[in-house]
């Protein structure tokens, strides 16, 4: 990659060069028109920055001083004299020269590059290069010394404007909490009447103690890009702090919210000092509760220190797990029957009620999922047993790298993942490394290396299996899906497509059947586990340099967000993770397009699929309708029904055996009033629909 | 679904760079060569954007206050790459409205430990 990249960047700066020249000598002419000037200074701009990202340092160091220079001609202070321009194009030749140098050309001597600065330093007094330290890039990664854990009491007050700069506080909040042991109160006394509220304002600020070993620069590269939007106070909680219990009128003069005197005098004879200090107007109920939840903090910290001796992981059988799952399941159902019962019967106080329960069985959800997760390193480890013997077996030397292993992901999913893992590692060492001679007959090491690696994007888990072997053989792949009559032998296909070929079903490269991977099943093996996954399955190759197959799983599959919709009063499901938006249809205003089924969106045609048609379903539609719109492999696909209810936290039940074979419906879900609603999968549904239309 | 990210970059090397790291990591990316070409391409769901500060055309100072006057997008956090020389451009892109900045070069991790940031 990096040696595309300064390829891609050697191509760039030809250009710019190439530019550079045309724009000086025009600038020579018009020494005072400004637009050249910007152009001459954005050019050496972007050869500078470009060069020092993709490592041409000497290119980067070397138009520094030019850029300075043209800088100071922008702002008016120095003049585009003949002298000028006569320098930076002969700067412009030593920057080609030493690019020619970098792709293997002749090299430079670098006193000629010295040549030209100095040159130009007598025009132009150029400020010495600044010897500070380039200015933070964004937060560094916290360099792993352990430090004893510290806790901080921090106070965030951004900016009443703070969103507006496309900040969202909470984020930073919960990069805290990631750091450590957490609490957090909201100071909401800002927060005006209704009337006088401006939802564009943020009226909160925040007391968070937090007890981590991160050590103090990491909890101030939190604020890093809110400095001066927010008012940002950390200090370090004493230590004597965490040794004892704290009284809280003691916490409240540390913290600086009353004087020790203003406490004693309240002290007298009074019970309760939270509730003294408050009645007497000295600090408000915020700050009081803030004293707490500190006090609690480290006495959860001091406790839990205590217990850390004693083992801190439970065995559980898996089996229970199930059960605990099924259960909350159920309680979601149950949940959203009681919302639903809510809002008919119009009771505030149930309806108070009601939005606890959700709130704790949304808790309890996500807790029992995340009991769930496992790390993917165990499944990884189990393939280095395999990869050895199956080498071995086959005459190559290959190695088996594996990264992420910490990586979570539900121990549903990992089960399943373990067999189209093996049989993707098992075509790798079989189709992609080569024997060691060939590999060195190609340069390359005689060890084949096969990286497995996992990691989080978003609620995907990313997993990679590459290796540095031949790389897919497109000819082959392509001459033997034309002899499985898989494509048309004129097809037009992209690399990629020929890549993807390889999961389609019977289809197997191998021009000899091996022991490992040619067992008349092919990879459409893994890409049907794969669907059954929801996940997604993309390949790279490089003809020589390997092949990269990436799997995007969606985190868990025992619940998932949903859109529930109505269609002549039955009700479906459709996952929120395809949905890009819902728009209305009118269909007897539509005319020549309403034939074709398509509909537009935003200047694009989307052709779409009615429910009440596909599943034939009688009775007359409403007369608008509305149209969902979702992302499907076959690109963007609405689906037409009647109603559009809401979101769905969806417990995905199996259907029976006998409906197994239905693809369109991915399964089932109960609702709260205990109808049945089908899950729908909004690929197979667009996929079988252009099938049919096809034939 | 996967977060769209848009790259705005009149650099074709720095575009690809960041498209490449970006989709890597699991993000949907568009791509846009200056602040004119970018508002033309502001469409549908977009978390974040990332743009250059020099451009032609219009620069990333020009595209941040747009961006801050489009309803839509007003919130949406906007990470400016600048380099150590132009500490004046990187305090008006602030009072612009930038979310956070990267001095360049830059790793792709430091890209990517910014937008876990400012995205979550």
């Amino acid at each position: 990659m990096i040696d595309r990249q300064k390829e891609a960047y050697r191509e760039e700066a030809a250009e710019l060069l190439a530019e550079l020249e045309v724009s000086l000598l025009e600038l020579e002419q018009r020494p005072d028109d400004t637009e050249l000037i910007g152009r001459v200074f954005r050019v050496l701009h972007t050869i500078k920055g470009s060069g020092a990202m993709f490592g041409f340092d000497d290119i980067a160091s070397f138009t520094h001083d030019l850029e300075t220079a043209f800088d100071e001609v922008r702002e008016g202070r120095v003049a585009a004299t003949p002298e000028l321009v006569g320098i930076t194009l002969s700067a412009r030749d030593h920057i080609q020269a030493l690019l020619r140098a970098s792709a293997g050309g002749e090299a430079v001597e670098p006193e000629a590059g010295q040549r030209i600065l100095e040159r130009l330093r007598r025009v132009i007094p150029v400020p010495e290069p600044s010897t500070e330290p380039a200015a933070a890039a964004g937060p560094e990664p916290v360099e792993g010394k352990p430090e004893q854990p510290t806790s901080y009491r921090v106070r965030f007050e951004p900016e009443a404007d703070i969103l507006l700069t496309g900040t969202n506080p909470i984020l930073l909040l919960k990069e805290m909490e990631s750091m450590g042991d957490y609490s957090v109160i909201a100071h909401l006394e800002r927060i005006p009447e209704l009337e006088e509220f401006d939802c564009e304002r943020c009226y909160a600020y925040w007391d968070v103690v937090l007890t981590t070993a991160m050590g103090e620069n990491s909890l101030r590269d939190v604020f890093i890009f809110v400095e001066d939007r927010a008012k940002i106070d950390i200090r370090t909680v004493s230590r004597a702090s965490l040794e004892e219990h704290r009284r809280l009128g003691e916490l409240l003069v540390e913290r600086g919210d009353i004087g020790a005197e203003e406490l004693d005098r309240v002290l007298d004879g009074i019970p309760r000092i939270g509730e003294a200090l408050i009645d007497a107007g000295l600090v408000t109920a915020d700050k009081v509760h803030a004293a707490v939840l500190e006090q609690q903090h480290l006495d959860a910290v001091r406790e839990k220190r205590k217990k850390a001796e004693a083992a801190a992981t439970l065995r559980v059988p898996a089996a229970k797990l199930d059960t605990l799952m099924n259960i909350v399941g159920e309680l979601v159902t149950v949940q959203a029957r009681l919302s639903g019962y809510t809002v008919t019967c119009g009771d505030a106080e149930i309806g108070f009620i009601a939005e606890e329960v959700e709130r704790l069985t949304e808790m309890l959800r996500e807790n029992t999922m995340s009991i769930r997760m496992l790390p993917i390193g165990e499944t990884f480890n189990r393939f280095k047993r395999l990869v050895r013997d199956l080498s071995s077996e086959l005459g190559k030397k290959v190695d088996l790298v594996t990264e992420g292993n910490e990586t979570e992901l539900d121990k549903g999913v990992i089960e399943q993942l373990n067999d189209p893992l093996v049989h993707l590692i098992r075509n790798s060492i079989d189709h992609g490394i080569e024997p060691p001679e060939a590999r060195r007959a190609a340069g390359k090491h005689e060890t084949g290396t096969i990286q497995l690696s996992a990691c989080h994007a978003g609620a995907h888990v990313l997993i990679r299996i590459s290796d540095d072997g031949a790389g897919l053989n497109r000819d082959a792949i392509r001459a033997r899906a034309i002899e499985r009559g898989l494509i048309s032998a004129d097809a037009a296909l992209s690399e990629s497509q020929i890549d993807g070929l390889i999961f389609a079903p019977g289809f197997s490269t191998a021009e000899r059947v091996t022991e490992v991977s040619g067992r008349g099943v092919g990879m459409d093996v893994v890409q049907r586990s794969m669907d059954a996954l929801r996940a997604t399955l993309t390949v790279a190759s490089t003809t020589g340099q390997g092949t990269s197959i990436a799997l995007k799983i969606p985190l868990t599959l025992a619940i998932i967000d949903g859109l529930l919709v109505e269609a002549g009063g039955d009700y479906f499901v459709l996952p929120l993770s395809n949905i890009l938006e819902c728009i209305e249809l009118v269909r007897e205003s539509q005319s020549e397009a309403a034939r074709r089924s398509l509909v537009t969106v935003r200047d694009e045609l989307v052709p779409y699929i009615v429910l009440r048609d596909r599943f034939a379903i009688t009775g007359e539609p409403p007369r608008i309708e509305q149209v969902i719109i979702a992302d499907t492999h076959d690109g963007k696909c609405g689906f037409v029904v009647d109603r559009v209810i809401g979101d769905h936290h969806t417990v995905v039940k199996k259907l029976g055996s006998l409906y197994r074979h239905i693809d369109e419906v991915s399964g089932a879900t109960i609702l709260g009033d205990g109808t049945v609603a089908l899950i729908l999968d909004p690929d197979k549904l667009s996929a079988s629909v252009l099938r049919e239309a096809v034939q | 679904m996967a977060k769209t990210i848009m790259t705005v970059d009149d650099s074709t090397s720095v575009r690809q760079l960041v498209g490449f790291t970006l989709r890597e990591a699991g993000y949907e990316v568009i791509e846009a060569v200056d602040g004119r070409d970018a508002l033309r391409r502001m469409k549908g769901p977009i978390h974040l954007v990332v743009t250059d500060i020099n451009m032609p055309g219009m620069d990333g100072i020009e595209l941040v206050k747009s961006i801050r006057a489009t309803p839509e997008y007003k919130y949406t956090p906007v990470v400016m790459l600048t380099t150590e020389s132009l500490e004046s451009k990187k305090q008006e892109g602030k009072a612009a409205g930038a979310t956070a900045w990267i001095v360049k070069p830059f790793t792709p991790e430091q890209l990517l430990g910014v937008l876990k940031k400012v995205l979550g």
